[in-house]
């Protein structure tokens, strides 16, 4: 009874309400109207945003590029104070895909063993703290990182360097001539350090989501853990896993200050991924940025808006790999 | 194929024999043991051979005794059991040595002088100085940038849950998603390209605005998330009330969310306060105070830590206090984290799930 007298308290104010509703509703109101201007007048200045960063960029390399005395894409040089300017990005696209892949190689399939160990492998007490200490991780600020891997990883990467070379040198890609290891190598090393923390959260989100009844399914024809996670976790988990990878490999695409401080750069490509040498988009722009003039900046702007593409396409790609994955698991509700 | 295989085996898995519980431990134990005795034999000196080593004896070891003891399938499933637990342990190796180091060498110089001075004069290879002015740039920037990015995120995720229909929504979605990973020098060389425009010099608030992109796409995401968390049943209530839309969301639906929309801003802020890159490019760093965030270069703790290592060419002083900032700049963005994961379990939104 009480709701009902409520209802028709209400009623008397509601039909005029009511009234108004379809049409005017929105603009009988002066705070709606202002609100709703302000949310989405926000979500309109997000576009503007990304659509200025793809404009001005785009202007500025344009007008670098129309100075660059040589190919602005197979030019094994960055001369920007010569007149006219000579520089390309050959060797830092080579440097940038070089010290990615090895990244991804030696992260993806670490970081999906420590999400299996947290989702399956690890005692409860266990997980839980080890995926905080993970998230942790993600959020040491990679200068950080980068005065880890100058100063400490560096040093240390002597002996495993020594060792490569003498066992695998023939191969050409591990010869060392002995220079101090800032090379190519520790900066997939320490990149895929710092991409790790990514990986792992992501893929464990999605082992996580695994239905239940495949896992037991399994467990009930008798398979071991392992074939447990070989047939149902796995084949289920896959496209969030690459989808993982890609955003841990948008990072190490764009990650500046790690690189600039381990890597010894020159702009030559090497056979070798042991002896110094190279570049990467990132750390080109941050170490040639001191010295450069105007038409020095505009070159590193240019370089900077194929970063953008670069990592816009790896990235677009992984979140509709997620978007399509949503659709069909039915997990997400 | 595997379901014969599986009822072929099934009497003699039930019956087969099983290594005892305490096996793994024995051999971990053994291979460690053997990995000693084979490092001191040969004089290998460096510890790191002798855990690879211990690790490759540990797998095999277990493969080679379950084989033997419980069939292959079960020896097959112990040995990633074991590489699960090498590749943890090995990511835990960089984790404990960057803390370790951080710790052991940041505390050397990190005293009240340290946090309270400036470079001032003191040249890079000296002894002296602190970060008091890079710790007021930081605070500055950072403190721009999150009162540009925090609301725009927070309106946005708004829209984006309470009217976002169509295609606008949509495309803002999808931006916000591709926005996150933008890599923060990209974003440095878009304010820097605008200033490049103007002709203006380096100056803090250039560096709030490119932490601010940073930060709005982080803000967007967790604020949606904790958005769609509040039950619609307490939106429904007091529209049915005749609240308007936008005092509803005002008063309903951002305090039921408060806490874990501050925690996101929290941990968008702990984001943006270690970014070096689009600092290098539009504040340049300076070794004086100077308090005025939109005139003249600042300094910032990111940066500071990189000026420290990359113009000092190798003086101890300097890594010193390189170190220590790492270690301040580290306590800050852990704190942070803490605080906003305290906030959130505080104020967890009752969904009554």
């Amino acid at each position: 009874m009480d709701i009902s007298t409520k209802t028709t308290d209400a009623s008397p104010p509601t039909p005029a309400a009511v009234g108004k509703h379809g049409a005017a509703r929105t603009k009988s109101r002066p705070g709606d109207r202002v609100f709703l201007g302000l949310s989405r007048g926000s979500g309109i200045l997000l576009l503007v945003i990304m659509a200025a960063i793809a404009v001005f960029l785009t202007y500025r390399a344009s007008l670098a590029i129309s100075k660059d005395h040589g190919n602005f894409l197979t030019t094994f040089e960055w001369n920007t104070n010569l007149i006219p300017p000579t520089f390309g990005i050959a060797v830092l696209a080579f440097g940038t895909v070089v010290s990615s892949v090895i990244a991804m190689a030696l992260a993806v399939p670490v970081a999906v063993a420590i999400a299996l160990f947290l989702t399956h492998y690890a005692p409860r007490r266990l997980s839980g703290p080890v995926a905080y200490v993970i998230d942790l991780l993600a959020a040491v600020p990679s200068i950080v990182y980068g005065l880890w891997g100058a100063l400490i990883l560096v040093p240390h990467m002597n002996g495993l360097f020594g060792w490569l070379n003498h066992y695998f040198g023939w191969t050409g890609i591990f010869s060392w001539d002995g220079g101090a290891p800032r090379s190519m190598l520790t900066v997939g090393i320490l990149l895929a350090i710092m991409i790790l923390p990514i990986i792992t959260n992501v893929s464990r989100e999605v082992f996580r989501q695994v239905p239940q009844m495949h896992e037991e399914a399994a467990l009930a024809l008798g398979a071991t853990r392992w074939e447990v996670i070989r047939m149902a976790v796995l084949p289920f988990g896959r496209s969030g896993v690459i989808s993982a990878s890609m955003l841990g490999l948008g990072r190490a695409l764009g990650e500046t200050m790690a690189v600039a401080t381990v890597l010894s750069p020159d702009f030559d490509i090497h056979a070798s991924l042991l002896n110094p040498g190279g570049g990467t988009f990132a750390q080109n722009i941050a170490s040639k940025f001191g010295e450069a003039t105007q038409d020095g900046r505009d070159a590193l702007i240019a370089s900077g808006l194929i970063l953008f593409v670069i990592t816009l396409l790896v990235n677009g790609a992984a979140r509709a790999i997620i978007a399509r994955r949503k659709e069909y698991s039915g997990a997400n509700a | 194929m595997s379901t014969a295989d599986v009822t072929e085996q099934r009497p003699s898995t039930l019956r087969s024999a099983s290594l005892p519980k305490w096996s793994p431990w024995a051999i971990a134990a053994g291979s460690i043991v053997v990995a000693v005795g084979i490092g001191a034999g040969a004089g290998l000196d460096s510890k790191v051979q002798w855990g690879l080593i211990a690790a490759l004896l540990f797998i095999f070891g277990t493969f080679a005794v379950a084989a033997k003891v419980e069939g292959k399938r079960q020896a097959k499933d112990r040995v990633v059991t074991a590489l699960v637990w090498v590749a943890f342990l090995l990511a835990l190796i960089p984790l404990v040595s960057l803390i370790w180091t951080t710790v052991k060498r940041g505390v050397k110089v990190l005293d009240p002088y340290f946090l309270t001075h400036s470079m001032g004069i003191v040249s890079d290879s000296e002894p002296g100085g602190g970060i008091y002015h890079a710790i007021i740039g930081s605070l500055e920037q950072v403190g721009l940038a999150t009162a540009i990015g925090a609301p725009v995120g927070v309106l946005t995720a708004v829209y984006l849950v309470e009217y976002g229909r169509g295609g606008l929504a949509k495309a803002v979605t999808f931006f916000v998603d591709v926005m996150t990973g933008i890599p923060s020098i990209v974003a440095g060389l878009f304010i820097l390209s605008l200033m490049l425009m103007f002709d203006m010099q380096p100056f803090g608030f250039a560096g709030s605005l490119a932490l601010a992109i940073l930060m709005m796409p982080v803000v967007v995401r967790s604020t949606e998330e904790m958005l769609k968390l509040v039950p619609n049943e307490l939106r429904e209530a007091s529209l049915a009330l005749g609240v308007p839309k936008w005092r509803t969301i005002l008063k309903v639906v951002l305090p039921t969310s408060i806490g874990g929309i501050t925690t996101g801003i929290m941990l968008a802020i702990a984001r943006i306060a270690g970014e070096t890159a689009p600092i290098l490019l539009l504040v340049w760093g300076n070794s004086f105070i100077n308090n005025n965030p939109f005139s003249g270069a600042q300094q910032a703790l990111p940066l500071y830590i990189y000026q420290q290592y990359a113009n000092s060419s190798g003086s101890t002083a300097a890594y010193d206090r390189a170190w220590a900032a790492s270690l301040t700049l580290i306590a800050f963005v852990m704190i942070l984290n803490l605080v906003a994961r305290g906030i959130a379990r505080w104020k967890a939104p009752k969904t009554g799930r």
